[in-house]
């Protein structure tokens, strides 16, 4: 299923070896390459190599339970009433619940109610199911010791690290990110520094991409993005989407209910 | 599991310099229809090099003239952005990836390629009209570095933008990239 997108770095080639203390490991899982970023001591240690192998296992899970692009899904058996939501994984009746609340806190600006081709509408939790897929995900990967690692699914991304590794001053590990700038997608609008925490990104590009308005039926088609940083990447990810099509109402809400979270509007 | 080490694809948010890459495939004229953001030159001489190359494509972002990398990039690739004039590895090549046909239409990825690394990912073709726009919403390119990506002149570790997501991106990807001989 997964295609790797690119190769090892062939030995005798021109390229300087990685900078020590950093890893990337990148797959094609829920139709969109994710990538895994560590940074710290040891990188090679065997510890290391398992939990990304066991993190990305997690990712494999979520696409199979809730692709819509596999017929064999829980999600697309669901749809087509083979199964009851009682026989398929529990998980589903937890992006059901999960996206209930969502539509709630954001005052109906994120549903997991889309339209179809058909014209009617069909429970699909893709907007919610990737942030949370990686929050599951990087459970492995805070058992590293003195290790800090990324998580980039598709320009969402959660940073987090072991326990132990300090979130400021001598031995913190910052990562600083880039907010690309929607309407000129060469550039950086802005960055920000984390050693913890979710960024989503929610918007569409200067090519006419939409998101969709649970609340017109519509496509919101206008230039621009919302970012949401937070201790989620399911939350950070639900905002910045709810954010970017939602009204006044949904940005009082966002400010009177989730504190922890950050929003820019680019 | 698959794990494989990534290529710098570095500083994909400088740089954009696409040569017109006169091949059988006729690339180019999608090139001209399809890219944002491409200033195409004619097949430019090695004498003038890739110099004259950056100044017309960065003439819009005056960035693109900064695509030095922190101290652990190529010394190689950064020499020959800025100043290098002579040689061919200097050269900017685009090769574009084969048309991945998806369920919502086709997906194109043309690289380009500069002294051994990949300098730009630029995506020719997308589908745009189907129902998954909330999934897909946008021609993003992704940016995955082992390094870094140097934008603007700060260090960047990671990009957070709109989500690219489709079937077929790595798809063709990796063949402009087999066409590439990287």
């Amino acid at each position: 299923m997964s295609r790797p997108v690119t190769r090892p770095r062939r030995s005798g080639d021109s390229h300087p070896a990685p900078a020590p203390g950093r890893r990337a490991w990148l797959e094609q899982i829920m139709g969109m390459p994710i990538s895994i970023h560590l940074r710290g001591e040891d990188l090679d240690r065997v510890a290391a190599q398992d939990a990304v192998g066991a993190a990305f296992e997690v990712l494999r899970e979520m696409d199979s339970v809730f692709s819509t692009y596999r017929d064999d899904s829980d999600l697309m058996r669901l749809r087509r009433d083979e199964v009851r939501i009682s026989g398929c994984n529990p998980l589903v009746e937890e992006a059901l619940r999960i996206g209930q609340e969502a539509t709630v806190l954001t005052r109906g600006a994120f549903t997991t109610l889309l339209p179809t081709g058909e014209g009617d509408l069909a429970f699909d939790p893709t907007g919610l199911v990737k942030g949370w897929a990686v929050d599951r995900a990087s459970l492995p990967l805070t058992e590293l010791e003195r290790i800090s690692f990324c998580i980039n699914a598709g320009g969402d991304l959660l940073i987090g690290a072991h326990r132990e590794v300090p979130t400021a001053g001598p031995g913190a590990i910052a990562w600083r990110v880039g907010v690309e700038d929607p309407l000129d997608r060469r550039r950086v609008a802005t960055t920000m520094t984390l050693t913890r925490g979710a960024v989503a990104t929610s918007g569409t590009a200067a090519r006419g991409a939409h998101l969709y308005d649970p609340r017109s039926g519509q496509l919101v088609g206008r230039p621009g993005s919302v970012t949401v940083t937070g201790p989620t990447l399911l939350w950070a990810d639900i905002w910045a989407t709810a954010l970017f099509v939602g009204s006044e109402a949904t940005s009082e809400a966002f400010a009177t209910s989730a504190t922890d979270y950050l929003s820019t509007a680019l | 599991m698959r794990r494989i080490v990534l290529w710098a694809m570095s500083t994909v948010t400088v740089l954009v310099l696409l040569f017109s890459y006169s091949t059988s495939r006729g690339s180019s004229a999608i090139v001209a229809a399809e890219t944002r953001q491409v200033t195409t030159t004619s097949k430019t001489s090695d004498s003038t090099g890739s110099s004259s190359g950056s100044s017309s494509a960065s003439s819009t972002d005056s960035s693109g003239q900064q695509p030095t990398g922190d101290a652990t990039s190529d010394p190689s690739a950064t020499s020959s952005d800025t100043s290098d004039t002579s040689g061919t590895s200097s050269a900017a090549k685009t090769f574009a990836g084969d048309a991945v046909l998806t369920r919502f239409g086709n997906v194109q990825v043309q690289i380009t390629v500069q002294s051994g690394r990949i300098t730009a990912a630029e995506v020719l073709q997308v589908p745009w009209n189907d129902r998954h726009d909330q999934m897909i919403n946008s021609a993003a390119v992704p940016v995955y570095n082992e390094e870094t990506v140097t934008a603007q002149s700060a260090q960047i570790d990671v990009v957070s933008g709109a989500t690219y997501t489709w079937e077929g991106y790595t798809q063709s990807l990796q063949s402009a990239i087999d066409q590439a001989n990287l």
